[in-house]
């Protein structure tokens, strides 16, 4: 504090601060200036968190793209790390990663909207109140029950109808992993629909407009940057999940969109590499940070699209 | 068919304050001549409605007559907003609210309390407190009101758009940017916008619930123009709490209070001469 402040303190506090002495004030802003540096500091621990992970993805990744032309990387079709003659194409993880992110989004964008829409313009409010703690359940399972729902229950039940389907592939995986991203998407998307003025279904309904029109031509709409970014948030989680792959998809990298075999994807490869005993350093060690960076790469791309979309979507009420 | 001479039956004077139930109809022997030649476009018989438990109408009864500006003013809560959405059922969206009484709709004379609130809405249309245009483009906003009634050829929708946006005074400062989205709009257009989306399907009765309240006075004093040019056309009822404005622009203004239609008659008489002390009382600014 200033001496200039400390006297105008000093005269006025009787009157203007209504009886505080000048070393309550002082006490009070130390506290203020406490409570901000701890606010501080939680703050930019997050931030050095973030920033320390790219930091150890980019170097260890750099020692790895020395060894591995970036070509090589990008179109071989091959990724045989721990081979005599090693092949690191990364694309044959990336094609598994979005062919199952891909059957995922395929079935959680229409059953997502269909219960958002059901949940937000038709159910009573019981209805809802009834519905939504058991999504929330579901959003709660851990992903490894999901990866033997989908190798022990989902798996065995499609191959009915599609005897030629591997005992590891994609097409499980991916159903199962919609299911997982579909109280997400959903809720993130009634939330969205939610958040639409009445006002603005009121212009509908006065039109004559039916619920179902309601829902499609007037809150979906005004809703579409939410309901965006709910769907681009599942993806990107969808990319980055880990043990439904790992447990139903297989280990073997194939290069391929094909649902009905099993491949390796990326967070597979990496799990899988993280559970044996590679040597600090060696190329196959360094290979994991080569895919977790494409990994990072992808989920940010879809972010970026997520931020985009949303700002173009964005309505104003 | 009625007519308001017939509903003039009461002297004033002899009306008890206590009956809360009777409402005053006023109107000269000119006016009643006038009207005596016009028809019914709707008729509310002992209307009375509930939110959920709370009574919002207590027996409310008005024949709303064709072709005319009806305008209908009173303090906060007094039900003029509940007894305007009854018109399109508005009130059917929220579950709890019930209705008792008879909106009869003419010329076929149906109950509208009793139709599919659907199909009553493809009759009434409605321009809301707050400019409420869809996220979409100007065009199709007033556009919309005609797919949903299964007009989807493109010189019949062309034609349409263009004559409701002329009718509602802002098809020249649109029509080179009929694909811009309407939130491009100021808000005096966006309500002139939604003033020409009701428009466009020709609805048998337009409703307006305080459609100037949240513009600016130049805003204001456009949309008041085009209401007075619709005046021979198109049959409406205004909610406002601008008594200035109801005298300014209504053939028949309705006084509300506590849910029950206080007095209704011309507004020349309403408000130079009104026969309730209630209502000389918010007139003058006495109260509400």
């Amino acid at each position: 504090m200033t001496n200039a402040a400390s006297v105008v303190i000093e005269v006025q506090h009787n009157r203007s601060f209504g009886g505080a002495s000048e070393k309550f004030l002082r006490r009070r802003a130390m506290q203020a200036a406490i409570a901000r540096c701890i606010l501080f500091a939680a703050a930019a621990a997050s931030v050095l968190v973030t920033v320390g992970i790219v930091y150890v993805l980019v170097t260890e990744s750099a020692s790895f793209f020395s060894h591995v032309s970036i070509r090589d990387f990008l179109t071989d079709t091959q990724w045989t790390p721990v081979f005599e003659n090693a092949r690191f194409g990364v694309m044959t993880l990336v094609s598994a990663t979005l062919t199952v992110a891909g059957i995922a989004l395929a079935f959680a964008v229409p059953a997502g909207m269909a219960l958002a829409i059901y949940l937000s313009e038709y159910a009573r409010p019981g209805i809802r109140e009834t519905v939504k703690p058991f999504l929330e359940l579901l959003e709660g399972v851990p992903t490894v029950v999901y990866g033997f729902f989908a190798v022990l229950f989902v798996t065995p039940l499609l191959q009915i109808f599609l005897p030629e389907l591997s005992g590891f592939n994609l097409l499980a995986p991916g159903l199962v992993m919609g299911i997982m991203i579909l109280p997400y998407t959903a809720s993130v998307s009634e939330d969205a629909m939610r958040a639409v003025p009445m006002g603005l279904r009121e212009a509908g309904y006065a039109l004559g407009y039916s619920r179902f029109r309601v829902a499609a031509q007037v809150v979906i709409p005004a809703a579409l940057s939410g309901i965006t970014a709910a769907f681009i948030l599942g993806m990107s989680r969808a990319v980055g999940e880990t043990m439904v792959v790992a447990v139903a998809a297989g280990q073997n990298p194939n290069f391929g969109f094909d649902p009905m075999e099993g491949a390796a994807t990326i967070t597979a490869y990496i799990v899988q590499m993280a559970m044996g005993d590679l040597p600090h350093g060696s190329i196959a060690y360094q290979s994991v940070f080569g895919a977790g960076i494409v990994l990072f790469v992808i989920t940010l791309i879809f972010n970026v699209l997520g931020f985009y979309m949303r700002r173009r979507f964005r309505e104003v009420y | 068919m009625q007519t308001l001479n017939a509903m003039h039956s009461k002297k004033p004077d002899k009306i008890p304050m206590k009956n809360i139930n009777e409402t005053v109809y006023v109107t000269s022997g000119a006016d009643a001549a006038a009207a005596a030649s016009n028809t019914l476009r709707a008729d509310v018989k002992s209307l009375s409605f509930w939110y959920g438990e709370n009574r919002a109408l207590s027996s409310v009864s008005m024949p709303v007559w064709d072709r005319k500006i009806t305008a209908l003013i009173g303090p906060s809560g007094c039900g003029k907003s509940t007894l305007l959405r009854s018109f399109n059922r508005m009130h059917d969206l929220y579950p709890g609210n019930r209705y008792d009484g008879e909106i009869r709709l003419y010329p076929e004379d149906r109950n509208l309390i009793e139709m599919d609130p659907g199909l009553v809405r493809l009759r009434v249309g409605m321009v809301f407190q707050k400019p409420n245009p869809f996220p979409k483009s100007i065009f199709e906003n007033v556009a919309a009101g005609l797919r949903v009634r299964g007009i989807h050829r493109r010189a019949v929708l062309d034609e349409r758009v263009e004559k409701s946006l002329k009718d509602a005074a802002l098809w020249n400062e649109v029509k080179d940017r009929m694909h811009d989205s309407a939130y491009s709009l100021s808000g005096g257009q966006q309500q002139r916008l939604c003033i020409a989306r009701a428009l466009a399907p020709q609805p048998d009765l337009l409703l307006l619930d305080e459609p100037t309240s949240a513009l600016d006075p130049i805003a204001t004093a456009k949309i008041e123009d085009l209401l007075t040019g619709l005046r021979q056309s198109v049959t409406v009822i205004i909610v406002t709490h601008n008594m200035q404005q109801a005298a300014r622009i209504s053939d028949l203004t309705g006084y509300m209070h506590m849910g029950e239609l206080i007095e209704y008659g011309d507004t020349g008489e309403l408000f130079t001469n009104p026969r309730e002390k209630r209502t000389s009382d918010y007139i003058t600014g006495r109260f509400g």
